[in-house]
């Protein structure tokens, strides 16, 4: 079909849709860029001119500019190893059969859909906490000195906290690989005699490369923007402070929003350079 | 009630002209066939009439108005697809009552129609099942019963009958062509089967390349092919057609002769072959004969039960007068 | 031979499999537990937490002090909101890309695909300030915006592969039969893709409801649902553990028994249909 009577009402059906995710799209993001180039606080004397890359500049020499890389690459590349890992050992797990495949699943997908506040918060107080909470009740079960978790080891603190959260999007999205995998073609390696171990290296997981690929991508750039878990444990303090949160404390918190634009700039042309990829296997998928 | 005229109708897809500008005329009443090989472009004509298509150029008239830029929906034509295309998730009665709600009638009205349709078809006890619960022919007879309620100008069959297995597909045939006896619609029915188009139609068109190669009755097509294609394409076995010096006896490029018109005798006949396959039916028996002046072998009808072993020395002898003349552009010679 | 030991397999998978998923569940099953103590029980060891007395106070508690269902509403308004305005926006949207697809169609899906990738964080100020200047700081319909923004381009993708499954004949057929557009995409694609359109709402209600940038730094008192409304326990007096838990127990719970329905449909909406 297309006459061009449905041509054109496609036209005007798409519209919409085209039209506002452009304006949201280019709206903001050319206020952005031209807040970027200026000396711009709010509270402190509104709009002081054009500074040029000064912003640019000034946001990648700060102190606080490498450190809060370094904390985004521990915590996103931590996440991205404990649950691909993780992901891969459970799903071949959750693919045997066992008893009761129906509730274990659900228990496993569950924390994907705790809201990050939640997360955040029930893994701060009611686990994390160095008096109350769960693991300083075990600490000193076993008598040992409970670990100040969010203050002495925040980073590996937030690390479990999201791994917990992603675990279950890797797992779900291994599993449906792995269950597209051709039961035959292993049957077949099996009377080749391959044994467990050769299975899993040269079957399983090259068949698993492209849905590995696909959840280190997603993964990365919604790991990359993750902010209400630092928000509600740490909020930015002890080391926390990711390029994400950066930004976020320059532009609401001290108003500097010429700076903040600026690392708004860079945190969009670093999501843009994982976007690629991804983009690239998806519109493979889009073809065929 | 419909009177259908395509004037210098042609089709592009992209650069690729799928049917070249061309002329046909189908008379009210009328029952059309649309007949040629797969991807002669049947399917894209009869959706360039059912306005699924734009015309690339050319005008589409119907009862003497223009219809090419009308909407499908305003054509007043009914179609039955390939794949039948029912409404999965509605029933039996919701399926063929669908068009006459998108006309707008009251829903007693359109009770009274279903009924009566279901009933013409045999579909009374199906009504309240989904397409899904229903057999290939059921389901054909409902994408039928869907056509026939709201009384269109016209229907339009593409291959209806493919899906079916052989034998619902004879059934099939026949009640299709009681129902053009009985409501006197025009009806254009695309096929690749030239039996169907044999028995069904008033008037066959035959296509290649998107181009019309002849149109006529079903008996002026088997009796005088305006070309090789038709020829080939037309009667069942194929027509043989012979080339080269037994054809330059004849004064032609190639003559045709249909296996019916061929007497096989042991003794004496115009071509010396020997017998290669023989097909028994029952009712005839088809032989496949060797000559030497051909490559392919020439099918031979004769009487059932005929039995010639293989390898042996027969005699061919054409009749005259079913004898078909081409020349080297494979156009008929009168 | 193979049957006993696929037996023995079967019980060790088993138990595997139950101990893992009970640690990764153990945090909800927790806050669970904890909801239905008192304050005080709930800071004690974890053997006192479990035999401490049962109660139900701290989910009266949570709506007396702090009006709990004022946040869950906005929440669900929030929710239900922008995932209506985005199917309303993406059918057609759908629609037009699945079966009149042009020469632009795969360069418009990839292009709404990376606007979803664009960091939030980037256009925090402008979309602040335009906020204000609307007036729709704190306001549940700004949020209704920006959520279906934000979304849009998920809902539109996964009702694009949904719709590309359905044979286009039917839809011709339709037309044959005399409906127009509004009729065939309300009687004949809308039912047939019904399954997909209700996994899309799904999806999107959990992603709306769970969502936590600008539900956080868009609203003040008036329109934050639950996940700011949760954020507020950061910095708490006193006790707040089982009212805490009670709180979260309620703002996770319509979203679990959702998840659990759309496990399927969840895997293809968020890879954008590139793992089925
Ligand atoms: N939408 C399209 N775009 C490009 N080419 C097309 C399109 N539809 C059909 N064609 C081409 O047009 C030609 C005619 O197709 P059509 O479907 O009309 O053939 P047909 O005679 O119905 O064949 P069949 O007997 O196999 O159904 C074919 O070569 C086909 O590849
Ligand atoms: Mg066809």
């Amino acid at each position: 079909m297309s006459t061009q009577q449905s041509r054109s009402a496609a036209k005007v059906m798409l519209a919409p849709a085209v039209v506002l995710l452009m304006a949201w799209m280019l709206v903001p993001l050319s206020m952005t860029l031209y807040f970027s180039f200026k000396k711009y606080l709010p509270l402190r004397g509104g709009d002081l001119g054009w500074v040029g890359f000064d912003n640019y500049t000034r946001f990648v020499s700060s102190s606080s500019f490498w450190p809060a890389i370094g904390t985004t690459l521990l915590i996103v590349g931590g996440v991205l190893f404990i649950t691909v890992t993780l992901g891969i050992l459970f799903s071949l797990l959750l693919n045997q059969p066992f008893w009761g495949q129906g509730i274990v699943r659900i228990m496993f997908i569950a924390p994907f859909f705790v809201m990050p506040t939640v997360s955040g918060l029930v893994w701060k107080n009611m686990f994390m906490d160095p008096v109350n909470g769960f693991f300083a009740h075990l600490s000193r079960a076993f008598g040992s000195e409970p670990i100040q978790w969010l203050s002495q080891e925040s980073i590996l603190s937030l690390t479990i906290i999201l791994s917990w959260q992603w675990l279950p999007f890797a797992t779900l999205i291994l599993l449906t690989a792995i269950q597209s995998l051709d039961s035959e073609q292993i049957e077949a390696a099996e009377m080749d005699g391959a044994r467990l171990l050769g299975r899993f290296w040269f079957i399983i997981i090259p068949h698993l490369a492209r849905a590995i690929t696909i959840v280190i991508l997603i993964q990365t750039i919604f790991l990359l923007a993750i902010f209400a878990e630092i928000f509600v444990t740490t909020a930015g303090a002890f080391g926390t402070k990711t390029l994400t949160y950066l930004i976020f404390q320059r532009v609401l918190e001290s108003q500097n929003v010429g700076l903040g634009s600026a690392g708004g700039v860079y945190a969009i042309i670093l999501a843009n350079i994982i976007a690629i990829f991804l983009m690239r296997i998806v519109g493979k998928n889009l073809s065929d | 009630m419909s009177h259908i005229h395509l004037k210098d109708v042609s089709k592009k897809f992209g650069d690729t002209e799928v049917i070249p500008p061309l002329n046909l005329e189908i008379k009210d009443g009328e029952f059309v066939v649309f007949v040629g090989p797969s991807g002669c472009g049947k399917s894209t004509l009869l959706r360039l009439i059912a306005g699924l298509e734009d015309v690339s150029s050319g005008r589409i008239l119907i009862n003497g108005e223009d219809a090419t830029e009308v909407s499908p929906a305003k054509r007043k034509l009914a179609m039955v697809f390939q794949s039948y295309a029912l409404y999965p998730h509605m029933t039996v009665r919701k399926n063929i009552a669908f068009p006459l709600r998108m006309a707008g009638l009251s829903s007693t009205e359109q009770g009274k129609k279903v009924e009566d349709a279901a009933k013409v078809l045999n579909l009374s006890e199906y009504l309240d099942r989904k397409p899904g619960q229903l057999s290939g022919g059921q389901r054909q007879r409902v994408a039928i019963g869907r056509a026939i309620v709201r009384e269109p100008q016209a229907f339009l069959f593409d291959e209806p009958l493919s899906n079916l297995d052989a034998a619902l597909r004879v059934g099939m045939r026949v009640e299709i062509s009681e129902l053009h006896k009985r409501l006197a619609t025009t009806m254009i029915y695309v096929t690749h089967d030239q039996i169907e188009a044999m028995t069904m139609a008033d008037k066959i068109v035959v296509l290649q390349n998107g181009r019309i190669e002849q149109v006529g009755t079903p008996l002026d097509l088997y009796r005088s092919p305006l070309n090789v294609f038709v020829a080939g394409f037309i009667g069942s076995p194929k027509m043989n057609i012979i080339e080269g010096p037994q054809a330059s006896k004849y004064k032609s490029a190639s003559i045709g002769i249909r296996p019916e018109h061929i007497a096989i005798s042991d003794s004496t006949g115009t071509w010396k072959g020997t017998i290669g396959v023989s097909e028994q039916l029952g009712s005839d028996t088809f032989f496949h004969v060797k000559c030497e002046f051909q490559d392919q072998s020439i099918t031979v009808r004769a009487i059932g039960g005929l039995e010639l072993a293989y390898g042996q020395t027969v005699f061919l002898t054409p009749e005259k007068e079913h004898l078909h003349r081409f020349d080297k552009d494979g156009l008929r010679i009168k | 031979m193979a049957r006993a030991s696929s037996k023995r397999s079967k019980i060790i998978n088993s138990l595997i499999a139950w101990t893992l998923g009970l640690i990764i569940f153990f945090p909800i099953l927790w806050i669970i537990i904890l909801s239905f103590k008192t304050e005080g029980d709930a800071i004690r060891s974890p053997i006192a937490v479990v035999i401490s007395n049962w109660t139900f106070d701290n989910y009266f508690v949570v709506q007396d002090r702090s009006d709990y269902f004022k946040h869950f509403y906005n929440s669900v308004f929030i929710a239900l909101g922008s995932t209506f305005l985005g199917i309303l926006i993406a059918v057609p949207a759908s629609w037009s890309m699945a079966f009149v697809p042009s020469k632009r169609t795969r360069g418009i899906l990839l292009w709404m695909l990376s606007t979803k990738m664009l960091p939030a964080v980037g256009v925090l100020y402008p979309i602040y300030i335009l906020f204000i200047a609307l007036g729709i700081l704190d306001s549940r319909i700004g949020l209704v915006v920006v959520l279906m923004l934000m979304n849009l381009p998920i809902i539109v993708w996964m009702l694009y592969t949904y719709f590309r499954e359905i044979p286009e004949e039917i839809l011709e057929a339709s037309r044959m039969d005399g409906a127009g557009l509004r009729e065939e995409i309300l009687f004949v694609l809308a039912p047939m893709a019904l399954p997909g359109i209700a996994s899309t709402v799904l999806l999107n209600i959990i992603l709306a409801w769970n969502e936590a940038f600008w539900t956080l730094n868009l609203t003040a008192a008036k329109a934050a649902p639950l996940t700011a409304f949760i954020a507020s326990y950061s910095s708490p007096e006193g006790l707040f553990y089982a009212k805490l838990s009670a709180a979260s127990v309620m703002a996770i719970a319509p979203i679990l028994i959702m998840g659990w329905f759309s496990q399927k449909q969840l895997v293809r909406g968020l890879t954008f249909g590139a793992v089925k």
